[in-house]
């Protein structure tokens, strides 16, 4: 709320409108972190339902159901959101720019994920959720009763419309807004990581889309893309599916690679180990992520040639992963360790990474995934990663910036409980599905006889579940204690290297007084040890141009909402549903025709404010 | 030097770990006790896999610990460390050992894809001069996958059965793969690895199966097919050539005629309500799981233990034990289900 012209509105208009990146960084994070916890309370609810062989707690359809939002929810409206949050609330600060390329386009992008996540989640007070497993594997899904995939498929669609805008705006920003002097190797490692993903988004997403229309044109308009019996193929969509699913795991985890790369840097008080080697193994783990998707197909029956082809070429992938590894370590090595929260969550990633990592290259050797395939090992790598990678790297990257994003510490005392009982409990409950999977369970059973012997194991696995539930409980609590009473930190409390700790807290609403002069990697750090108190200027303080707020991106967002429940009701309820596809794709496109029509050029902050304000706040 | 000593400690722990792999879990239903071929050059390769990725692990983590150790911040001491830009010589090494690591794996691993493939194996086997069972080379079956049981059809033998696969023990077999409806993944953990079922003439799959062990084996579905897609289990039957032979035969001689006077109402039951779905020897659609012996099978529905309580309860209210499977409920009185249960319990093949 620091510019003046929106000062007699209320709080929530300011929000809704926002096309400040800082904001709609938060608004990511605070609602992909809702839907992590709906998405973790599903987990909870498998968990009990395997507990002990037979249970009779959640079977049949309804497990189906739990475990495909599950699945949904975490990827798609948990993970991706709160990496978008922190590629919003950092990468403008960390290349010296006042907001990203497109604001406007940023907020629309937001929006678009905010209903599509909330119009999937209603399905399950609408007669069901989606039940054919996150992947969605024709002919199951197209054959699925009731309205559930068609939520999947249209929430999922215009949530992606928005990742794909998003996408497109981080490449932009970091091409195009990087301070002066800020060359492409000299960009933080989160920002490259930024970048990659954001140019995974770019070539993943639009097969997703595709993927997404020909399934919806089955399922509303009866076409016959995937049914075998009418010339289609099911197999189309196991490729379509997983040419998007494969980057999408790389799309995920370069973020989180990024976070860590930033925090082990930082607590060791060193330059990163081996930097352009990271920036090359980012690259080329992002490139070679579009070659092996065929790894998650290899039972499928596409010949030995294929799986051995898509097997080595898989392998590879360990090489640059091994890279970064390597360099972590050694960035370490000679440092002065400190072990915050921030950097406990990223000292854990690192073994953690490592053994999901090691069980991906035995996934990689195509004939033994013919035994790991849909078992549990598969469940316990990919958690292994998702949650011991990403998600870890996540938490790393929340109590690195909460400080920048919201001008507080989180409590560190709280902080290393959330730590352990997480870590403890995430190992408890994955590692002994590694076991379980060899020992004959597959994936997405809700039952299993006694006599197997799969008891114990999955016992422990859901005590583990129970401890990750008391760390993220403690989290929680965290955030709360800390809004309550939590203390003002400056801007720069961890003794930071790059620039998004050369600005004051809390954060101007321009960002930065003066675009700064960017003299090498770790700007600032560089800055300090010349013995400057802050960044050399690029140039004198003047007027600042900032983009005007709109409401448009939500109502146009919700135009699209509209015709989402159109196409979902479409097969069943005919007029009414037609009658909602027309007002809702009404409403989106006259806000496109709005926002082409009137010239909105934004609006200046006047020097002499500026300098008001900037003296305001170094007092 | 001091690192490669703690290094060597290790390797009896590995050892043991291995010893503790092998044996884990159900011998009928766990990959880790393969009792066939494919079993057994899958375990193979999962310990190579497992033991080059464990050296991988105990390096990194030593490397780690130590760092962790050795290079923690200590209170008072503010001195900067030096900042290191990187090192040639060890990002080539950290490049180059884990390519030569891949490449001692994915040698291995390649050749076990050839291996494993239906027409390689088929033209090695006639090679060797084994002994196939049949001239032209191993017997095939077709199996098909439905919502929720499994049809086995031996094609040669104009046999066709359910939910329980007959195999004879030191024969390599071939398996054609399709599906009725949705995919489902056929996995015999102890036998071989799985593969997809798909739907479609023209993406049927093949495999080989060689048990090597006599026995009742686990089968299931791998791939989510629907609500009881955890209820999708079979049994396979691994016996003697002799036995095998004679089973077939009984199986083929086997008329719907031939059941006893004393279940005749039931059999009337069954002619009237089932027979249009289910086979029974000579008579019979193929909707639903063919009945032939279906007195000898282990399971009821492939999970219900086989016994004339479970029968009842599910032909009357097949849905509470099979969620979404296809088989109507019938609402017989006690007096129908009872005279059902008991011909459906005097199905057995003929002597």
């Amino acid at each position: 709320m620091s510019n003046a012209h929106a000062a007699n509105k209320s709080v929530l208009w300011d929000w809704l409108t926002t096309v400040d990146h800082k904001k709609i960084g938060i608004l990511y994070l605070v609602s992909g972190g809702f839907f992590f916890l709906v998405g973790g309370l599903e987990a909870v609810l498998i968990r009990i339902q395997l507990m002990n062989p037979e249970m009779t707690f959640l079977t049949g359809n309804l497990y189906n159901q739990v475990l495909t939002m599950h699945g949904t929810t975490m990827i798609f409206l948990a993970a991706m959101p709160i990496i978008f949050g922190f590629m919003n609330a950092v990468v403008p600060l960390q290349i010296g720019a006042r907001d990203v390329a497109f604001p406007f386009v940023n907020s629309l992008g937001f929006w678009l994920f905010f209903f599509g996540g909330v119009l999937l989640n209603l399905s399950w007070f609408l007669g069901g959720a989606p039940d054919a497993g996150w992947t969605a594997y024709a002919p199951l899904s197209t054959t699925s009763t009731g309205h559930g995939v068609d939520f999947y498929v249209l929430g999922l669609q215009i949530a992606g419309a928005g990742t794909l805008m998003g996408g497109i705006n981080f490449l932009v920003t970091i091409i195009n807004m990087r301070a002066p002097g800020m060359t492409f190797m000299r960009m933080p490692l989160f920002t490259w990581t930024a970048f990659v993903t954001s140019g995974l988004i770019l070539f993943a997403f639009p097969a997703l889309t595709i993927g997404f229309f020909l399934l919806m044109f089955d399922r509303v308009f009866e076409a016959n893309f995937f049914d075998a019996n009418m010339g289609g193929n099911a197999i189309i969509w196991e490729h379509i599916f997983w040419i998007f699913g494969h980057p999408e795991v790389y799309i995920l985890i370069l973020p989180a690679f990024g976070i860590i790369s930033e925090v082990v840097a930082t607590f060791s008080r060193k330059r990163l180990f081996g930097y352009s080697a990271m920036v090359f193994a980012t690259v080329l783990i992002g490139f070679l992520g579009f070659m092996v998707w065929a790894h998650h197909m290899f039972t499928v029956g596409l010949g030995p040639v294929a799986n051995s082809i898509f097997a080595v070429a898989t392998m590879a992938i360990a090489i640059p992963t091994g890279v970064k590894i390597f360099n972590w370590v050694f960035t370490m090595w000679g440092g002065k360790i400190r072990f915050t929260t921030a950097n406990l969550f990223s000292v854990g990633f690192i073994p953690t990474f490592v053994m999901g990592g090691v069980t991906g290259v035995m996934l990689a050797a195509a004939p033994a995934d013919y035994q790991y395939h849909d078992s549990y090992f598969v469940v316990a790598h990919f958690h292994y990663v998702i949650v011991g990678g990403l998600i870890l790297g996540l938490f790393s990257g929340l109590y690195y910036w909460y400080p920048r994003m919201f001008g507080l510490m989180l409590n560190e005392a709280l902080g290393k409980w959330n730590f352990w009982t997480f870590f403890i409990g995430f190992h408890l409950t994955f590692f002994p599905q590694h076991f379980l999977g060899l020992m004959g369970m597959p994936r997405r059973y809700f039952t299993y006889p006694e006599e197997f012997g799969l008891g114990s194991l999955n016992f422990i696995s859901t005590i583990g579940a129970v401890f990750m539930t008391v760390g993220t409980i403690i989290f929680i609590i965290n955030v709360v204690v800390t809004h309550a009473k939590g203390k003002k930190v400056s801007g720069d409390p961890w003794d930071g290297r790059t620039l998004e700790w050369a600005i004051p807290n809390p954060t101007p609403h321009y960002n930065f007084l003066q675009t700064p002069l960017v003299r090498g990697l770790d700007a600032l750090w560089i800055e300090k040890m010349a013995g400057n108190k802050k960044m050399t200027p690029a140039e004198p303080v003047g007027d600042i141009h900032m983009p005007n707020n709109s409401i448009l991106p939500l109502i146009m967002s919700l135009g699209f909402f509209i015709a989402g429940f159109g196409f979902i009701y479409y097969s069943s309820a005919g007029a009414p549903a037609l009658i909602a596809i027309i007002v809702g794709l009404g409403i989106g496109l006259a806000c496109m025709f709005l926002r082409s029509w009137i010239d909105d050029h934004g609006h200046h902050l006047h020097k002499e404010d500026l300098l008001k304000e900037d003296k305001g706040v170094d007092a | 030097m001091k690192q490669w000593l703690r290094l060597g400690r290790l390797v009896p722990l590995f050892g043991i770990m291995m010893l503790g792999l092998i044996g884990c879990g159900n011998e009928q239903i766990s990959a880790l006790q393969p009792q066939g071929k494919g079993a057994s050059a899958l375990f193979d390769l999962m310990i190579l896999s497992l033991a080059i990725m464990v050296v991988v692990l105990v390096v990194v983590f030593i490397l780690f610990g130590y760092v962790l150790v050795k290079f923690r911040h200590r209170k008072g001491d503010d001195s900067i460390p030096e900042q290191v830009e990187g090192n040639h010589l060890l990002e080539v090494l950290w490049t180059a050992i884990p390519i030569v690591l891949l490449i001692v794996l994915a040698v291995p691993t390649v050749i076990t894809t050839f291996d494993l493939d239906v027409s390689e194996k088929s033209a090695q086997a006639t090679e060797e001069g084994g002994e196939p069972a049949e001239e032209e080379g191993p017997m095939t079956i077709k199996v098909t996958g439905h919502q929720y049981w499994w049809e086995f059809e031996y094609p040669d033998q104009e046999v066709v059965t359910a939910q329980e696969l007959y195999l004879p023990v030191d024969e390599r077999v071939n398996v054609e793969l399709s599906s009725a409806d949705v995919i489902h993944s056929f996995w015999i953990p102890s036998i071989s690895g799985k593969m997809d079922t798909n739907p479609g003439d023209k993406l049927t799959n093949k495999m080989w199966l060689h048990p090597e062990k006599t026995g009742t084996f686990q089968g299931a579905c791998a791939e989510l097919c629907g609500d009881s897609h955890a209820l999708m289990y079979f049994k396979v039957k691994v016996v003697e050539r002799e036995e095998f032979d004679a089973w077939i035969e009984s199986m083929k001689n086997t008329k719907f005629d031939d059941a006893p006077s004393e279940v005749a109402q039931g059999q009337e039951i069954f002619e009237q309500n089932c027979l249009q779905c289910h086979a029974v020897g000579d008579q019979g659609g193929n909707v639903g799981p063919a009945l032939t012996g279906f007195a000898d099978n282990d399971m009821v529905a492939g999970i219900a233990e086989h016994k004339k309580e479970n029968i009842k309860k599910w032909v009357n209210n097949p849905q509470e034990m099979k969620p979404g499977n296809n088989m109507p409920d019938f609402n017989f009185n006690e007096e129908q289900l009872d005279a059902l249960a008991d011909y459906l319990m005097e199905l057995e093949t003929a002597e």
